[in-house]
C-alpha cells in the first residue's frame, strides 16, 4: 500500500472527502454571511444561532406537522428566512448609518436571546433526528465507507453555492445587489428600492444558515449550542475570503475544509486552531483576504 | 411567576428560620443546591437536582427529627469564579450548611476549597473529577455519585473480561479527557488488554468521521470514547452514520449519563457500553422514586446525579439529626463517614476515609429499538460491579486524609 | 453606507464634548466620590461581589481605553485577562511567590502577550482588527485548553492567597478588599492620566483622522501599540488580581464570550466615556450575581440588554448622565 508520510493513500483519500463535506457547511454558512456582510455591512453574529434555528425547525415540523426532511429542506429556510426578514426590518434596519461595530453587538445580543430561549424550551441534550430512509446505508468505496447522507450533503450544496453565484453574477436582480453593494445611493437614485433589497438580501442570507442546519439536523447533534463555535469558524473562513466576496467564501470553504480535514490527520489536536493560524498569516500577507477587494 | 413565589417563600422560610434558632426549637439546616442550570450540564443536573432535594426531605420528615430544613439554588453557569462567589456568600451571609450536587469538575474543585475554608459541607453528586478524593480531598467533602476513575474501572475492566481486548481512544484532547484515558488504558492492560491506538481531537468539537475512520481502520474491538457532553453525542451519532458497531466494533462511552442516551434514541446509541451508578430502573425502589419524579418533573426520569442529591440529602439530614447541630462542617462529615449508608436508590454503603461514597456500579449496554418498550427504556444490565472493585483503591488516590 | 466606515461613529457621543476648567473640577468631585464610595460600600455589600465587580472594572476600564480612545475594538481581550490569571494564580500556587509578584508576573505576561499580538492586529484597521484579535485569542483559548500548566478543564485551583510583601495576611476578605481597591484606584487613576497627557490628544487625533495624524508627522502605529500594550497590561492587571481573590483561574477567563462581556460592560456604562466601564461592570455583575436563581434567563437578560443598548441607548448610562450635565465624564 503507498504511503504520504506514514499515512495510506486510501486513508488520505478517505479523510480528504471528509474535509470536503465539512467544507460544504462552511462554503453555505460563509456564503451566507458574504452576502449581508457585502450588502447590509452587517457582521451577523447571529448567523449560527439562525444555523442552529435550521435544525430546530426541521425537528418541529417532524415531530409537531409530521413532515419530514424534504419538506423541512423547503420550509425550514422559508420559515427562518422570514423571521430574518422580520429582524431585519425591526432592528438591524435602524444601524445602517453607524459603525459596523453596532451592527456586530446588535446580533450578538440577538444570538444571546435566540440561544437562550431555546435552551430554556428545549434542553441542551439535543433532540433526535434522523437520516432520512431515501438516504440512508452508503456506498463502500475503493478506499472507505461513504454514508449516502455525506454524499448528498456536498453534491446538494454545491449546487446551492453554485446556483447562487450564478443569480449573483449573471442576473438583473444580482446585478442591482452589486451595485447597490459598491453604490446605493446611485442605486437607490435609479428607481431601485434599495430598503427592500437590504431586507430581502438578509432574509436570504438567514434562510441559507437555516438550509445548512436542515442539512446538519441528521449527522450532528441537533442542541441549542450547536452554532455557537462553529460560527467563529466561519467568521475566520469569510475573512480570510475576503469579506464580502461571494467566490472568495464559497472557494474558502471548501478549502478549508480540505485542509483541516488534513490537520485531523497529520495533527489532530491542532485542527480547530488551524483555521485561525492561516487567518493570521493571509490577513498580514494580504489585508483583504485572498479573493478580497483592497480597500 | 413560580420561580419568584418560590424565592418569596424561601425568604419567609428564611426569617421564620431565624427566629426559630434564636428559641430552642428545632435544629436549623439550610441546603443549598448549586449548579448547572442554562449551559451544557443542566439536563444532568439542573432542576432536576432540586427536585430530588425536595423529595429527600419530603421523605425524612424533618419536623419528625427535631430538624428544620430549607431549600436555596442557584445557577454558577459552569464558571468556577461565578460558583465560588455564589459559595462564599451562602455560607457567609445566607446561612447555607451544605451544598450539593455542583456538576462540572472545574466548578467543583473551587466549591470544595471554598467548603473547607468554611468549615461547611459539600456533598457533591454531578462532577466526575476523581481529585475530589484524591489529591484536593478534603475533611468537608464527601463525592457521592461517580468519580471518572470508576467509570474507567468499570467500562475498561468488564469490557476486557467480555473479550473486548483491544482499544483505540477518541480523546478530547484536554486534562480530563486525557485522565479518562489514562485511567482506562491502565485497567484495560492490567486486564489482559491492548490499547492499539488513540486520536486527540479538538475540544469541543462537533465532525467525528474523521476519527471515526482512524479508529476503524485501528481494526481494535472496542473504540473508547473519552469525551463526555456534546462531544460525545456528535461521535455515537456518526458512529452510528458510518457503521461502526455494524461492522462489528463496540462503542464503549466512558462518561455518558442515561438523559444524553434519552437524547441520542436507541435507534442511533444501540449496542453502546457504559458504566452508571443508578438507572431508574434497576429495582422496585428505583422504579418508584422514578415515577415520582417524574411527575414532578415533566415525566423525565432521574439521572444518576440527580439520584445522588436525593440519597446524599438524605444522608446529610440523618448524620445532622445524630450530631443535633449542622453547624461544624468536619463533625456532620465525620458523622457521616461513621454511619453506614442505606437508601432506596444505592442501597447499602459506606463513605470512606477519603470522602468516597462507595456503592455498586453497573455496566449497562444501550437496548436495540426492538427491545425498547417506551420512551425511557434504554438500558440492559450487562454485569453488576461491586462497590469494592469499583473505585479507586484508598491508598491510590492520594489523599493526605488517609495516612492518618 | 458601503465600506467607509467612519470612526467618527465609533467614538461615542460624550467623548466628543468640550474639556473646561469646572470638567475638571466635575471629575475631581467623581475621583472623592468613588474614593468615598469604596470606603462605604463594603459595609453595605459583600466583599467578594464588590472585588469582583472591581476586577471586572478595571478590565472594563483597560478595554475602553482601546476602544474609546485608540478607537480599536478588540473582540480578543479575554487572552490577556485570562492568561495574567492563569500565571498570577501559577505562580503563587507552584512557586510559593508572594501575591503582588504573582500579579506582577501575571501582568507582566500580559503585556508582553499584548505586545506580540499588538504588533500584528494593529496592521489593520476596522473589523478585520477586531477579527485578527478574535482569532489570535482563541489561539490562546486552545492553548490554554491544552497546556499543562493551566489544568485544562478543571484549570488551577486552591491557588494560596498568601501574605502581602510576605507580611499581611490576606485570607481575610476586608484586607484583601483594600488591596483590590487600591489596584482598582490606582489603575483608574493611570488611565485618567493618559487619557488627558499629551499622548492621550494624539490618540483621539488618530482615533478622529488618522490620515490627518500621519500628514502632522505622527509615527500613528506606535502610538496605536503602545495604547494596545498599555491596555492589555491593565487587563492583566485585573485578570492577575482576580485569581488572587477567588483562588482560582480557569477557561472562563479566556473563553470568547469572556470577551463579549467586557464589550457588554463598556457598552452599558458608555463607551469613550472614563468612569463608564465602571457602571458597566456592576451592572453586569450584579445581574449575573442576582438573576443566578433564574437559570437560563441570565443570558437572555443579557442579550436584550445588548440589544436595548444598541439601538436606544448607545451612549450608555454615563455618557447620557454626562450629556445631561453637558460635560464629558
Amino acid at each position: 500500500m503507498m504511503t504520504i508520510l506514514g499515512v495510506p493513500t486510501q486513508a488520505l483519500f478517505g479523510q480528504l472527502l471528509l474535509g470536503l463535506i465539512n467544507g460544504s457547511f462552511y462554503a453555505l454558512l460563509s456564503l451566507g454571511l458574504a452576502i449581508i456582510f457585502g450588502l447590509l455591512n452587517i457582521i451577523n453574529f447571529a448567523h449560527g444561532a439562525q444555523y442552529m434555528m435550521g435544525a430546530f425547525v426541521a425537528w418541529m415540523l417532524l415531530n409537531y406537522a409530521g413532515l419530514g426532511y424534504w419538506w423541512a429542506l423547503i420550509l425550514a429556510p422559508l420559515a427562518v428566512g422570514l423571521f430574518g426578514v422580520v429582524l431585519e426590518r425591526l432592528l438591524i434596519a435602524r444601524l445602517y448609518k453607524l459603525d459596523h461595530l453596532y451592527g456586530l453587538l446588535l446580533t450578538f445580543g440577538l444570538a444571546l436571546i435566540i440561544q437562550g430561549l431555546f435552551r430554556q424550551q428545549y434542553g441542551v441534550s439535543g433532540l433526535p433526528y434522523a437520516i432520512p430512509p431515501e438516504l440512508s446505508g452508503g456506498q463502500r468505496l475503493p478506499f472507505m465507507f461513504l454514508p449516502n447522507y455525506r454524499g448528498w450533503i456536498v453534491a446538494f450544496s454545491l449546487v446551492i453555492c453554485i446556483v447562487t453565484w450564478l443569480v449573483i453574477e449573471k442576473t438583473k436582480l444580482g446585478a442591482y445587489l452589486r451595485a447597490a453593494t459598491e453604490n446605493p445611493t446611485l442605486v437607490q437614485a435609479f428607481g431601485v428600492n434599495v430598503p427592500l433589497l437590504l431586507t430581502l438580501t438578509y432574509g436570504f442570507g438567514v434562510a441559507l444558515a437555516a438550509l445548512a442546519g436542515v442539512l446538519a439536523a441528521p449527522v450532528y447533534s441537533v442542541n441549542p449550542n450547536m452554532g455557537a463555535d462553529i460560527i467563529i469558524v466561519v467568521f475566520a473562513v469569510v475573512v480570510i475570503g475576503g469579506m464580502g466576496s461571494i467566490l472568495g467564501s464559497i472557494l474558502t470553504g471548501f478549502a478549508l475544509g480540505l485542509v483541516e480535514g488534513l490537520t485531523k490527520v497529520f495533527y489532530p489536536e491542532a485542527s480547530a486552531t488551524a483555521i485561525f493560524v492561516i487567518m493570521v498569516v493571509v490577513l498580514l500577507v494580504k489585508p483583504a483576504g485572498l479573493f478580497g477587494k483592497p480597500a | 411567576m413560580l420561580r419568584g413565589m418560590r424565592l418569596a417563600t424561601a425568604l419567609g422560610v428564611l426569617m421564620a428560620g431565624c427566629v426559630a434558632a434564636r428559641a430552642d426549637g428545632p435544629v436549623p439546616v439550610k441546603i443549598g443546591v448549586l449548579n448547572d442550570r442554562s449551559g451544557v450540564y443542566s439536563d444532568i443536573s439542573g432542576e432536576g437536582s432540586v427536585v430530588a432535594a425536595r423529595m429527600a426531605l419530603e421523605d425524612f420528615k424533618p419536623a419528625e427529627h427535631g430538624l428544620k430544613v430549607e431549600i436555596v439554588s442557584a445557577d454558577h453557569q459552569n464558571k468556577p469564579d461565578v460558583g465560588s462567589a455564589i459559595a462564599r456568600q451562602w455560607y457567609d451571609r445566607d446561612g447555607v450548611d451544605v451544598i450539593m450536587d455542583v456538576v462540572t469538575s472545574s466548578v467543583a474543585l473551587a466549591i470544595n476549597q471554598v467548603t473547607r475554608e468554611k468549615n461547611k459541607v459539600h456533598i457533591n453528586s454531578g462532577a466526575g473529577s476523581a481529585d475530589l478524593t484524591g489529591s484536593q480531598c478534603t475533611p468537608n467533602t464527601v463525592h457521592w455519585t461517580y468519580d471518572t476513575a470508576a467509570l474507567a474501572n468499570g467500562t475498561g475492566g468488564a469490557m476486557v473480561k467480555r473479550g473486548g481486548d483491544t482499544w483505540f481512544f477518541i480523546t478530547a484532547d484536554y486534562a480530563f479527557g486525557q485522565a479518562l484515558q489514562r485511567d482506562t488504558s491502565a485497567v484495560v492492560t492490567k486486564n489482559g488488554g491492548k490499547v492499539v491506538g488513540s486520536v486527540k481531537t479538538p475540544f469541543p468539537n462537533s465532525d467525528f468521521s474523521s476519527f471515526l475512520l482512524q479508529a476503524q481502520a485501528s481494526k481494535a474491538k472496542v473504540i473508547g470514547l473519552a469525551n463526555a457532553g456534546g462531544d460525545t453525542i456528535n461521535a455515537v451519532k456518526q458512529a452510528a452514520e458510518f457503521g461502526i458497531t455494524e461492522g462489528g466494533q463496540a462503542l464503549a462511552g466512558l462518561l455518558i449519563f442515561s438523559s444524553d442516551i434519552h437524547s441520542l434514541t436507541p435507534k442511533v446509541a444501540q449496542g453502546l457500553v457504559l458504566t452508571e451508578p443508578f438507572y431508574w430502573d434497576l429495582n422496585d425502589a428505583t422504579r418508584s422514586f422514578s415515577d415520582r419524579f417524574a411527575k414532578l418533573f415533566g415525566g423525565k426520569k432521574p439521572t444518576a446525579a440527580q439520584a445522588g442529591v436525593y440519597a446524599g440529602t438524605l444522608h446529610y439530614l440523618k448524620a445532622v439529626e445524630a450530631q443535633k447541630s449542622a453547624r461544624d462542617g468536619a463533625a456532620t462529615v465525620a458523622k457521616m463517614k461513621e454511619l453506614p449508608t442505606d437508601d432506596p436508590l444505592f442501597g447499602k454503603g459506606e463513605i470512606r476515609a477519603d470522602g468516597r461514597k462507595i456503592h455498586d456500579m453497573y455496566l449497562f449496554e444501550v437496548k436495540k429499538p426492538a427491545e425498547s418498550k417506551g420512551e425511557w427504556d434504554l438500558y440492559k444490565l450487562l454485569a453488576t460491579i461491586p462497590g469494592k472493585e469499583a473505585f479507586r483503591p484508598l491508598n491510590e488516590g492520594g489523599c493526605p486524609l488517609v495516612k492518618g | 453606507m458601503a465600506h467607509a466606515a467612519a470612526p467618527a461613529d465609533a467614538a461615542p457621543i460624550a467623548a466628543a464634548l468640550p474639556e473646561t476648567r469646572d470638567t475638571k473640577a466635575l471629575h475631581r468631585i467623581v475621583f472623592i466620590g468613588l474614593a468615598v464610595l469604596l470606603a462605604v460600600l463594603p459595609f453595605g455589600l459583600y466583599p467578594v461581589f464588590l472585588m469582583k465587580v472591581l476586577c471586572f472594572a478595571l478590565f472594563a476600564l483597560a478595554f475602553n481605553l482601546l476602544l474609546g480612545y485608540g478607537g480599536l475594538l478588540s473582540f480578543g481581550h479575554a487572552a490577556y485577562f485570562g492568561m495574567a490569571s492563569y500565571v498570577s494564580a501559577y505562580a503563587a500556587k507552584n512557586w510559593g511567590v508572594t501575591p503582588e509578584i504573582a500579579i506582577l508576573a501575571g501582568t507582566l505576561t500580559a503585556a508582553l502577550l499584548g505586545l506580540a499580538f499588538g504588533a500584528l492586529a494593529i496592521r489593520r484597521q476596522g473589523i478585520y482588527f477586531s477579527m485578527i484579535t478574535l482569532a489570535l485569542a482563541q489561539m490562546v483559548f486552545f492553548f490554554s485548553l491544552q497546556a499543562k500548566m493551566t489544568g485544562g478543564e478543571d484549570g488551577i485551583q486552591a491557588v494560596p492567597r498568601g501574605r502581602l510583601f510576605g507580611l499581611i495576611d490576606l485570607s481575610d476578605d476586608r484586607v484583601l478588599y483594600v488591596l483590590v481597591a487600591l489596584i482598582f484606584f490606582g489603575g483608574l487613576l493611570l488611565i485618567y492620566r493618559i487619557i488627558h497627557s499629551p499622548f492621550g490628544q494624539v490618540l483621539k487625533a488618530i482615533r478622529d483622522n488618522e490620515p490627518r495624524a500621519i500628514s502632522l508627522g505622527y509615527r500613528t502605529t506606535r502610538y496605536k501599540l503602545a495604547v494596545f500594550v498599555l491596555s492589555t497590561t491593565l487587563a492583566g492587571l485585573a485578570g492577575a488580581t482576580k485569581a488572587i481573590v477567588f483562588q482560582l483561574a480557569s477557561l472562563t477567563d479566556v473563553h470568547w464570550s469572556m470577551s463579549g462581556e467586557v464589550v457588554l460592560m463598556t457598552l452599558v456604562g458608555g463607551m469613550g466615556t472614563v468612569f463608564g466601564p465602571i457602571a458597566g461592570s456592576f451592572v453586569i455583575v450584579a445581574m449575573e450575581n442576582y438573576l443566578a436563581e433564574f437559570g437560563a434567563w441570565v443570558t437572555i437578560i443579557q442579550g436584550c440588554v445588548f440589544v436595548v443598548c444598541v439601538l436606544v441607548f448607545r451612549e450608555g448610562i454615563v455618557g447620557l448622565v454626562a450629556r445631561k450635565l453637558r460635560k464629558p465624564l
